[in-house]
C-alpha cells in the first residue's frame, strides 16, 4: 500500500466524519435553540405546508435573491446546480453496480458541462466580489479562498479530461473506502489535487460560512408559520418569566 | 438641541446606490442614558469595568436564547445582495450601514470568541477582538439600524439584522451602555404608562378637549371615554395620538367609527400607550413588562376586544408577540382576534356596509400610502396573506377618489423605512434620520411630479412624526404626512342613523 493510499484514505474517514458529525452538531445546536418568537417575513404562510413550499422554492430557485441581486443571483445559482449535476455524474465512482439513472448518458454529459457552467457561475461570484466596491469592502480573505478552493476543485475535475487517471483503479480505491477493503489510489498529479482539495472543502465546511446549506432550514424569518393570534407560541426560557 | 450642520443628499429622479465612503456616520452616536434610567430598567448604570467578559457573557447567553442570532451570525455568505438595500446605506453611504456591514461588526466578534477558525486565525475569517473602539462602532451604528427589516426579505438565508441589532443593543446595556431615548422613555412607560408621561387627570383633559372639538365641528358627540369598566373594546394606541397633528386626526377618527358603528370603546389610563420600546432594546423582560399592562388593563376593564391603533412596531409587538408576551387571552370573546387592528375594524364595517362614505370630502388630496415597516414586514392584518398591504389600500380607496401608489420597489413588503424607526426618533440622531429618510423622499417626489400626490397616509405614529421633520427637510409642506383614518374621519357619514 502506497503511503499516498494512505494519506488520502485516511484523510477521507477523517474529512468524511469531520463533514457529518460537524454538520449533524450544527444542525443539533440549531434545532435546540429556542425562537422565542414569532419573526416570519411576508409573504408568510400560515400553514407548515406553506413553509415547505416556501423553503422549496428558496432553495431550489433561490427565490429572495432573485428579486434582491439578479447578477447574484444567476452566477450563484449557475454555481449550485452545476454542483448538484457534477455530483450526480460523480456517484457512479461510488455506487457499484452503478445506480441505474446515473449511468443514463445525460446525467453524465450533463456533469460534464455542468464543470464550465460552474467555473462561470464561480468565476461571476469572483469578479463581483472584486469589482463591486460594496462587496468588496465586506469580503475577509477566507470569502475569496473559499471561491479560490471551488474554483480549483471544478478546474483541476475539468482538467483530467487532458490529464486522465485510472478511473477503474480510483472507483476500487472509493469502494474500498466505503466497505473496508482498501486499494491502492492512482497518483496522478490531477487527481490527488482534485481530491485533496474536496478533502479541504469537506472539513472546513463545519466551520465556514458553507454552514448556509443547514442554516437556511432554520432561519426562523423563512421557517415559521404566520400563526401568532391564533396559537400561542412561547419559548421555555420565557415561560419561566412568568412564574 | 441644536443640529449640526450636515451635507443635504440631493433628490434624484431615479434612486441610485452611492459609492461607500468609509465612516461617513461614525459620529453619529445618540445620547447615553443616564444611570437613573439604567437602573430603572434592570441595566449597570455605566459601563461596568469587566465589560469585555460581561459583554461575552452576555452574547454566549443570547446565543443560547435566539435560534435568529446564531444562525444569522453562522450563515451569512458575504454575497453582498443586501448591500444597497438599507436606506441608512442610501442616505450615508457608510459601507457600516449595510445590512451585511452592520452584523459583521458583532458578527467577527462572534467568530474571534465563538468560533474555532476565528479563535485560531482571526485576520483569515476577519475576526477582531472586543475592544473600546468596537464597542464604540456597536454604539454608533448599532444605533443606525432601525429594526425595519428590509434587508431580511431581500437576504437569500433571511437574516435579519433587527435580530443581531436588537441583540446588540440587549449587550451593551447589559454592560452600561444604554440610549438614553429608549430607555428614558421605556422607564415612563414602566412608571406612568405611557411614552409622553402622560398622566390619567390631564389624558382625561385632553380626550374632554377633544370631545369638544368634534362636536364644535361635526355637532355630533362622539365619546372618547377613559377607563370606563365593561366597554366592549380596549383601545390602545400610542400616545403621540394624543397630542400632536397629525396623530390626533387618526384618533378622531377611531372614535367616529367606533361612534358610527355603535360599538362600546374605551380607552385605559394604565395602557395608555400602545408602544413598546422594549423591543427596540431587544429585551424580552421589559418587552413584556410593557405588554402586561395590557393584559392588566384588559383585565381590571373588563372588556371583550383588544385594538391598537395606527402604530407601526405597536402593531409588530401586537400582532406577533403579545400573545406571546402576555397570553393567553382566554377571556375575551373568541369571535374576535386578540389584538385586532384598528384598520381590521374599519375594514370589516366597510364591508358589512356599517360605515358609509362621502369621498368628495376628501377631494382637496391626492393621497399615496407609506408602508410603515413593521406593520409591512413583521405582522399581517385580516386572514389572508398580504392582509397588511390591501386593508389599509381598501380603506383609503373607500373613502378618497384620488389614491396612487408609489414604486413597486418602495412599497409593500420592499417599503422603506421612514427613517425614524427602530428608537432613533430622537433629535440627537437628526442628521441620520434626514439622510435615512431619502429613499422614502425619493419615491415620494416622483408620484408627486407624475401624479400631483398632495398627501402621504401612514399608520404608524414614528413615521408620522419623522416624515412631519423629513418632508420640511426635503422641500415639501410638513402636513402633507397624514393620519390614515383622518381620511376616514373626514369622510365617514356621521348622521346615516337618524336618516
Amino acid at each position: 500500500m502506497s503511503l499516498v493510499t494512505i494519506i488520502y484514505g485516511s484523510l477521507f474517514y477523517f474529512a468524511t466524519l469531520i463533514l457529518f458529525a460537524g454538520i449533524a452538531y450544527r444542525i443539533y445546536e440549531y434545532a435546540t435553540i429556542p425562537a422565542p418568537l414569532k419573526i416570519p417575513t411576508p409573504p408568510a404562510p400560515k400553514t407548515k405546508r406553506g413553509v415547505a413550499v416556501r423553503l422549496f422554492r428558496e432553495v431550489v430557485f433561490f427565490e429572495s435573491l432573485f428579486h434582491s441581486a439578479k447578477w447574484t443571483w444567476l452566477f450563484g445559482w449557475l454555481f449550485h446546480f452545476a454542483l448538484l449535476l457534477a455530483f450526480f455524474r460523480h456517484l457512479r465512482y461510488a455506487t457499484d453496480p452503478v445506480w441505474f439513472w446515473v449511468s443514463w448518458e445525460i446525467v453524465q454529459a450533463a456533469g460534464h458541462y455542468a464543470a464550465y457552467m460552474m467555473l462561470l457561475g464561480l468565476l461571476g461570484l469572483l469578479v463581483r466580489r472584486i469589482f463591486v466596491d460594496r462587496v468588496r469592502h465586506i469580503s475577509a480573505p477566507s470569502d475569496y479562498l473559499i471561491l479560490f478552493l471551488i474554483i480549483g476543485i471544478a478546474l483541476s475535475g475539468l482538467l483530467m479530461k487532458w490529464y486522465p487517471t485510472d478511473i477503474f483503479a480510483l472507483k476500487q480505491f472509493i469502494l474500498g473506502l466505503i466497505y473496508f477493503n482498501w486499494s491502492e489510489l492512482p497518483s496522478d498529479f490531477m487527481l490527488l489535487l482534485h481530491l485533496g482539495l474536496v478533502l479541504l472543502l469537506m472539513i472546513i465546511f463545519p466551520y465556514s460560512k458553507l454552514l448556509h446549506a443547514p442554516g437556511l432550514f432554520f432561519s426562523p424569518t423563512r421557517n415559521q408559520t404566520d400563526t401568532a393570534r391564533d396559537s400561542r407560541h412561547i419559548a421555555d426560557w420565557a415561560r419561566k418569566l412568568e412564574s | 438641541m441644536a443640529v449640526k450642520e450636515f451635507e443635504k443628499p440631493e433628490l434624484k429622479e431615479y434612486s441610485d446606490v452611492p459609492l461607500l465612503e468609509k465612516k461617513a456616520t461614525a459620529h453619529l452616536a445618540p445620547f447615553k442614558s443616564k444611570e437613573e434610567f439604567q437602573s430603572s430598567l434592570g441595566y449597570p448604570g455605566e459601563l461596568v469595568d469587566n465589560w469585555q467578559d460581561a459583554a461575552l457573557d452576555k452574547m454566549g447567553d443570547l446565543l443560547k436564547k435566539y435560534r435568529s442570532l446564531r444562525v444569522y451570525l453562522d450563515s451569512c455568505i458575504q454575497c453582498g445582495a443586501c448591500t444597497d438595500k438599507c436606506h441608512y446605506y442610501l442616505g450615508t453611504k457608510d459601507p457600516s450601514n449595510m445590512p451585511v456591514g452592520r452584523q459583521n461588526l458583532l458578527r467577527s466578534v462572534y467568530r474571534r470568541y465563538f468560533t474555532l477558525p476565528g479563535k485560531y486565525f482571526p485576520k483569515l475569517v476577519g475576526a477582531v477582538d472586543l475592544t473600546k473602539e468596537v464597542l464604540d462602532d456597536w454604539y454608533s451604528y448599532y444605533h443606525q439600524c432601525s429594526q425595519c427589516r428590509r434587508c431580511a426579505v431581500f437576504c437569500p438565508m433571511g437574516i435579519d439584522t433587527a435580530e443581531i441589532s436588537m441583540a446588540a443593543r440587549e449587550i451593551m446595556d447589559s454592560v452600561g451602555v444604554g440610549q438614553k431615548y429608549c430607555n428614558e422613555i421605556i422607564g415612563k412607560v414602566h412608571k406612568i404608562g405611557n411614552n409622553l408621561g402622560l398622566p390619567e387627570p390631564a389624558l382625561a383633559d385632553t380626550l374632554e378637549g377633544l370631545e369638544e372639538d368634534v362636536k364644535d365641528e361635526i355637532d355630533i358627540d362622539v365619546k372618547y371615554p377613559l377607563d370606563q369598566k365593561d366597554s366592549d373594546i380596549l383601545l390602545v394606541t400610542p400616545s403621540a395620538d394624543f397630542f400632536a397633528e397629525p396623530h390626533v386626526d387618526g384618533l378622531i377618527g377611531y372614535g367616529k367609527v367606533f361612534h358610527q358603528a355603535g360599538l362600546s370603546w374605551t380607552l385605559s389610563s394604565h395602557a395608555s400607550e400602545a408602544a413598546n420600546f422594549g423591543m427596540f432594546i431587544g429585551s424580552y423582560a421589559n418587552m413584556r413588562k410593557l405588554a402586561m399592562r395590557i393584559r392588566e388593563a384588559a383585565l381590571d376593564l373588563n372588556v371583550k376586544r383588544i385594538v391598537f391603533g395606527e402604530c407601526g412596531h405597536a402593531w409588530r409587538v401586537a400582532y406577533s408577540f403579545l400573545n406571546t408576551l402576555a397570553g393567553p387571552f382566554d377571556f375575551l370573546d373568541p369571535k374576535y382576534p386578540v389584538p385586532q387592528h384598528i384598520c381590521e375594524v374599519t375594514y370589516d364595517l366597510i364591508q358589512k356596509n356599517v360605515l358609509q362614505f362621502d369621498k368628495s370630502a376628501n377631494d382637496d388630496m391626492v393621497v399615496t400610502y407609506h408602508d410603515s415597516c413593521n406593520v409591512a414586514r413583521a405582522s399581517n392584518m385580516g386572514d389572508v396573506i398580504g392582509g397588511q398591504f390591501t386593508i389599509p389600500r381598501d380603506i383609503i380607496r373607500a373613502t378618497t377618489n384620488h389614491f396612487y401608489d408609489m414604486d413597486e420597489s418602495t412599497i409593500k413588503e420592499k417599503t422603506f423605512c421612514c427613517g425614524g424607526g427602530g428608537g432613533l426618533l430622537t433629535d440627537d440622531l437628526m442628521e441620520l434620520r434626514m439622510k435615512g429618510a431619502l429613499p422614502r423622499m425619493e419615491a415620494l417626489k416622483r408620484v408627486v411630479d407624475d401624479y400631483g400626490v398632495t398627501h402621504m397616509a401612514a399608520i404608524c405614529a414614528i413615521c408620522k412624526s419623522q416624515f412631519s421633520k423629513a418632508l420640511g427637510y426635503y422641500g415639501f409642506e410638513i402636513d402633507q404626512i397624514i393620519s390614515l383614518h383622518q381620511l376616514v374621519g373626514n369622510a365617514l357619514i356621521m348622521n346615516k342613523k337618524e336618516l
